[in-house]
């Protein structure tokens, strides 16, 4: 059930709570300077730097704090915070509480996707032994005045609350709608206190990092893109599951080690994401050049394009909060369009004004979801416009 | 004295609201026992749960119907939600779907008419390197087939009708 780990983790080879500890020996400013010189960014996706987002909360002058673990994964093709949750939830932890000590905050909070629901227990236990350690609640390893305790909150099955603002606002139990931004939630979260959000899987990091040395994490990947990163991967490719990668490696390089040589197209980000088609397989993973949260969807040359497109949009039609004109009728529109394309009835006009109105909507909704919605839709058609033009809807696609 | 389901329902909405804390956070925790517990979120217990938090209804209702794993209508026993995202999808999720409707005689959307199950679609429920996935309740089924379906769904049936002698249902003990 916990998937196919590929190859040995870096999370199993940090000593347990060793990050921790050099974390409680610093003063706080010091941690957050390590977590800065690491470069680390946010694994979820986004890319913002961690150290920033730390350094933003411990600023901010409020008694309460919050440390939020994001482990709302809905990113269609993205499984890797669940294989990090199953195997090595006391480090996830382990970076809640440095991130915790590093801000002054007392509470820590996990939202956890509905769809986990039966990690929970595992999670709840590990919760209870760090305690019975001394790892979580007073006094945490004998370090006077430092409090903190890590509750588990579950999701309802909404995608959008993986936006750290719908987050927060499902937290305080609302609707997930997105917030405007600013102000951030480093400066108003959870309660109108600071608030940092994190990844599951920036967390776990955070801990490797104050256990190994911001050099240890610097010195991989490019200059950009620091540290090692997961990928879930999967599609049409001999060795599905999640695997560790340097920061940087090419999307060919990728492919080699999964076993998806003859991929047709990469859909790097997940629905959100974008589609790379085979002649841009030199491009790295890196936020300066593709950036992911680590979802790779291997497509194999069978795949009909079209029919990817579809399933995406069916997806963003669900998921979108309803809230912005521009996500909640561009998205309707888009699947439409799709559905002429697929019926083969679609002007090439018609299919101009359908990218006008993706790029519309990449600039005037509210949220990422809204703004990403139409990136898979406009790469499809950008790189296969002669799979989606002039179909014969009596042929099944693939077989003509 | 004759406890109604509803002053039931009452007593452990109080106790929830309680337990999570009293305040509007305590919501969404609250409504999710209910799901679970009763399978369907009434309009009484909606008022019950505005009145705990001293909230309008509507602002109740406005969070059920956000969110899918919140439902105002009575839902099944057993909730089958079938992964319908791409990596799923491409493993062959129509088949299995074809499977569970003809098991069930019943459509996606659907409950059955004993009210023991409900057919649902989820959107990614990250199992994208073992499709076709699908959850029943909180449970996780991976790398299932059309001929799986008949043991998954016999798999929940273990626990009601003829089989109640031998297993009783959870919410009768």
């Amino acid at each position: 059930m916990n998937g196919t780990l590929v190859g040995p983790l870096t999370f199993g080879s940090v000593e347990p709570n060793s990050g921790l500890k050099n974390a409680l020996g610093k003063n706080r400013a010091d941690v957050i300077a390590d977590i800065s010189a690491s470069g680390i960014k946010g694994r979820g996706g986004a890319g913002f730097p961690t150290g920033v987002k730390w350094n933003l909360a411990a600023a901010a002058k409020d008694d309460r704090k919050f440390v939020v673990c994001n482990a709302d994964e809905g990113e269609p093709g993205t499984f890797k915070d669940r294989v990090i949750l199953s195997e090595y939830a006391d480090l996830v932890f382990e970076g809640m509480t440095i991130a915790g000590y590093a801000i002054g905050a007392t509470q820590g909070i996990v939202y956890l996707r509905g769809e986990y629901s039966y990690l929970r227990a595992l999670l709840e236990a590990v919760l209870e032994k760090r305690r019975q350690q001394n790892l979580l609640g007073e006094d945490i390893l004998k370090k006077k005045g430092f409090h903190f305790d890590i509750a588990i909150r579950m999701g309802s099955g909404a995608y959008v609350c993986g936006e750290e603002t719908a987050l927060i606002e499902s937290l305080e139990g609302h609707r997930g709608e997105p917030r405007n931004r600013p102000p951030f939630p480093v400066d108003t979260g959870f309660m109108g206190h600071p608030t940092v959000v994190n990844n599951v899987e920036t967390l776990a990091w955070a801990a490797c990092i104050l256990a190994k040395g911001p050099e240890w994490f610097k010195k991989i990947g490019t200059e950009k893109s620091t540290g090692l990163k997961l990928f879930s991967v999967s599609g049409d490719c001999a060795r599905p599951g999640v695997y560790e990668f340097p920061m940087g490696i090419t999307i060919a390089q990728l492919l080699k080690e999964v076993g998806g040589e003859n991929a047709k197209a990469v859909q790097v980000g997940g629905a959100s994401g974008r589609i790379v088609p085979a002649k841009e397989f030199e491009r790295t993973l890196a936020y300066e050049d593709i950036p992911t949260g680590g979802s790779i969807i291997v497509l194999g040359p069978q795949r009909d394009m079209l029919h990817v497109a579809r399933n995406f949009m069916e997806f963003f039609v669900e998921e979108s909060c309803g809230q912005c004109t521009p996500c909640r009728e561009g998205t309707q529109k888009l699947l439409e369009g799709i559905e002429l394309l697929e019926q083969g009835k679609c002007s090439t006009r018609y299919l101009h004004e359908l990218c006008a109105l993706g790029e519309t909507m990449q600039l005037a909704s509210k949220c990422g979801l809204g703004q990403s919605a139409p990136n898979a839709f406009l790469s499809i058609v950008q790189h296969f416009r002669e799979e989606l033009m002039g179909r014969n809807n009596l042929i099944p696609a693939g077989k003509e | 004295m004759l406890v109604t389901e509803r002053d039931r329902v009452k007593e452990d909405i109080v106790r929830w609201v309680e337990q999570y804390g009293g305040n509007r956070s305590a919501l969404i925790p609250t409504l999710q026992e209910l799901q679970r517990k009763y399978s369907q979120i009434t309009d009484f217990a909606m008022q019950v749960v505005a009145d705990a938090l001293d909230i309008h209804p509507a602002e109740v209702y406005g969070v059920v119907s956000f969110y899918s794993f919140l439902d105002h209508r009575p839902k099944g026993k057993f909730v089958i939600r079938l992964c319908r995202t791409l990596s799923c999808d491409m493993q062959g999720k129509d088949r299995v779907a074809r499977q569970l409707e003809n098991d069930l005689g019943i459509r996606f959307g659907e409950t059955t008419p004993d009210g023991k199950f409900t057919l649902e679609w989820a959107n990614c429920i990250g199992m994208c390197d073992q499709g076709p996935a699908l959850l029943v309740n909180e449970q996780v089924f991976t790398r299932v087939t059309p001929e799986k379906v008949h043991d998954i769904l016999e798999g929940c049936r273990r626990t009601f009708g003829v089989y109640a002698l031998e297993q009783k249902e959870e919410h009768l003990v």
